[in-house]
């Protein structure tokens, strides 16, 4: 890994880093690489995933959960007439 | 004066019933030690303004003579479930302000028998670490020697319940977060079934993972806040039913992997407690067999890519634009950068990006891909040995507490979760209990085993927990 992968990433994840931080992650993401590499030895030859996807549905109607309106909005950094306000997008 | 070294749950109810103590005074007892000792510990993160008025209206219903198993009984809760119109931080500055707008399920449940909130306790930030060292607000100490980490990430709840801060604890476990700090601290640590206790308002980490469990100072006392948090629930859409998993009946043969726990990775002294607590367990009437995990040391690795990859997902949502910290920038792309930049520490930046990286394009298949696939040979594995045997022993901890600040490489650190990740990535329920000291360096530091059962079967670890505390 590079330098360059780390601002890939970083930029992926929406997340700035300074030039130090990424220098610091780099290191960590070696080291941590070169453990978790160790799965390539594994074999499994005969085993397929098992995850079987389902959806959980509940039926139409109230789930019986109530909120305060005024607990949510009061936490938006930014709001205007009740409503959450952020920067344009387009 | 009460006496809170010796008092558990279930004393304490019966004294509460009798009045022999209000629950105000019991509440007081607890503030006052929170008071004494919370500077040098740093459990809690925050103590509530409002104990004793929480301990007021529990004294009113008993006064009534009304009787629940948690009513006006003081627990501390780790700051990862939300309690409605209470602040919950993840111990992170992401959250610093955030304050919950509902009410967890368990936190529900809890309230439902009267229970007491104490307050918030530390836990590494947003539970990415064994041993709070990660905590955006400094690290908590290990009663045993301040010096050394408890042990995380539910280190906060553990240092609580361990140094009389409190009676009981709920911590949640995503590899290991509720059993290493109790093997560190002495208490007890129990992780469910996967889908037995609702995770509707835990703030998420690795969802296929994450467990709500107890923490107490002895088995008992941890069934009784289960039996209260336990249960199926149509708000977590991965709760399970009661009768989801069939219980066998208990056999008493108890299952060591030898191999793993004879590698050289293990403290010599953890080896030495933990054939003493074989011979203690066979005394009591196990048969002890030993079975081949063949797969079982590459458990960790595995969990290092599922997890963070479950994790890089989960906190895609803390942007700035609803709650949590915000930063201004030029654009909505560049406050979505500064707020995770500047809300996020070293831990959980590194866990991130690693999730990021399993997950994109070209490595998917060699990382993430074939986790998954050696996460079925686990089950299967395990799956196998349930059949042969009822209970599975291993160390909690391949080594003791370690010196805060020690550990430097994260590699390192993630070592000590060698025995406990297994359950979480197969989804068994899991209890550490202490199995006594070892001294280093003056000081005596606990041990902890832990027991694996079969899906469902809670009971089982229960039951061998109240045996072996016994012996």
């Amino acid at each position: 890994m590079e330098i360059k992968d780390v601002e890939n990433l970083a930029e992926l994840a929406r997340i700035k880093l300074s030039e130090e931080e990424k220098k610091e992650l780099l290191s960590d993401m070696d080291s941590i690489l070169g453990y978790i590499k160790q799965i390539e030895e594994v074999k499994v030859e005969d085993v397929d995933t098992e995850y079987k996807t389902y959806n959980v549905w509940r039926a139409d109607g109230g789930d019986g959960r109530e909120f305060d309106k005024d607990l949510i909005t009061s936490q938006f950094p930014d709001s205007k007439d009740g409503f959450l306000k952020v920067k344009k997008i387009l | 004066m009460i006496d809170l070294e010796k008092l558990t749950i279930k004393e304490a109810r019966k004294k509460l019933d009798a009045k022999e103590f209000s629950a105000v005074e019991l509440a007081q007892a607890y503030l006052d030690e929170i008071e004494k000792k919370n500077k040098e510990l740093n459990a809690y993160l925050e103590v509530f303004d409002d104990v004793l008025d929480q301990a007021k209206e529990a004294d009113e219903l008993i006064k009534k003579g009304e009787s629940y198993p948690l009513l006006g009984i003081p627990l501390v809760i780790k700051d990862v479930i939300l309690i409605k119109g209470r602040r919950v931080s993840a111990a992170s500055k992401m959250l610093e302000n955030y304050v919950a707008s509902y009410d967890a399920t368990v936190i529900k449940k809890l309230k439902g028998q009267g229970a007491i909130f104490l307050g918030r306790a530390n836990t590494d930030e947003f539970a990415m670490g064994g041993s709070t060292e990660n905590s955006a607000y400094g690290p908590s100490k290990n009663p045993h020697d301040i010096a050394r980490v408890p042990g995380g990430s539910s280190g906060g709840p553990v240092v609580a319940v361990s140094a009389n801060m409190a009676l009981g604890a709920l911590g949640s476990d995503t590899g290991g977060s509720i059993r290493l700090p109790s093997a560190f601290c002495g208490t007890v640590g129990l992780k469910p079934t996967y889908g037995r206790v609702s995770r509707y308002g835990l703030i998420a980490m690795g969802s296929s993972l994450d467990c709500i469990g107890p923490i107490a100072k002895n088995t008992e006392d941890a069934e009784i806040i289960y039996q209260a948090i336990h249960g199926y629930d149509a708000l977590d859409s991965t709760s399970i039913k009661d009768d989801t998993y069939k219980v066998t009946e208990e056999k008493k043969v108890i299952g060591v992997p030898w191999s793993l726990v004879n590698s050289p990775g293990v403290d010599e002294k953890i080896k030495e407690n933990f054939k003493d607590t074989v011979k203690k367990l066979e005394g009591l009437g196990y048969k002890i067999e030993d079975i081949s995990l063949k797969n079982l040391d590459t458990a960790l690795a595995t969990y290092y890519i599922i997890m963070p990859a479950e994790a890089s997902t989960n906190l895609a949502r803390f942007d700035g634009v609803r709650y949590g910290l915000h930063k201004d920038g030029e654009n909505l792309l560049e406050d979505y950068m500064l707020s995770k930049g500047s809300g996020f520490g070293k831990e959980v930046r590194r866990r991130i990006l690693l999730g990021t990286y399993v997950l994109s394009h070209g490595y998917y298949d060699a990382y993430y891909g074939k986790a998954q696939m050696v996460r079925s040979l686990l089950k299967k594995e395990f799956t196998k040995a349930f059949s042969q045997v009822d209970l599975i022993l291993t160390p909690t901890s391949p080594i003791p507490p370690w010196k805060i600040g020690e550990k430097t490489d994260p590699v390192a650190v993630w070592l000590a979760d060698i025995f406990t990740v297994t359950a979480n990535m197969v989804g068994l329920p899991a209890i550490s209990l202490p199995s006594g000291y070892m001294e280093v360096g003056g000081n005596k530091l606990p041990i902890g085993i832990q027991f694996m059962a079969t899906h469902g079967a809670e009971d089982l670890l229960l039951e061998v927990g109240k045996s072996f505390e016994q012996a």
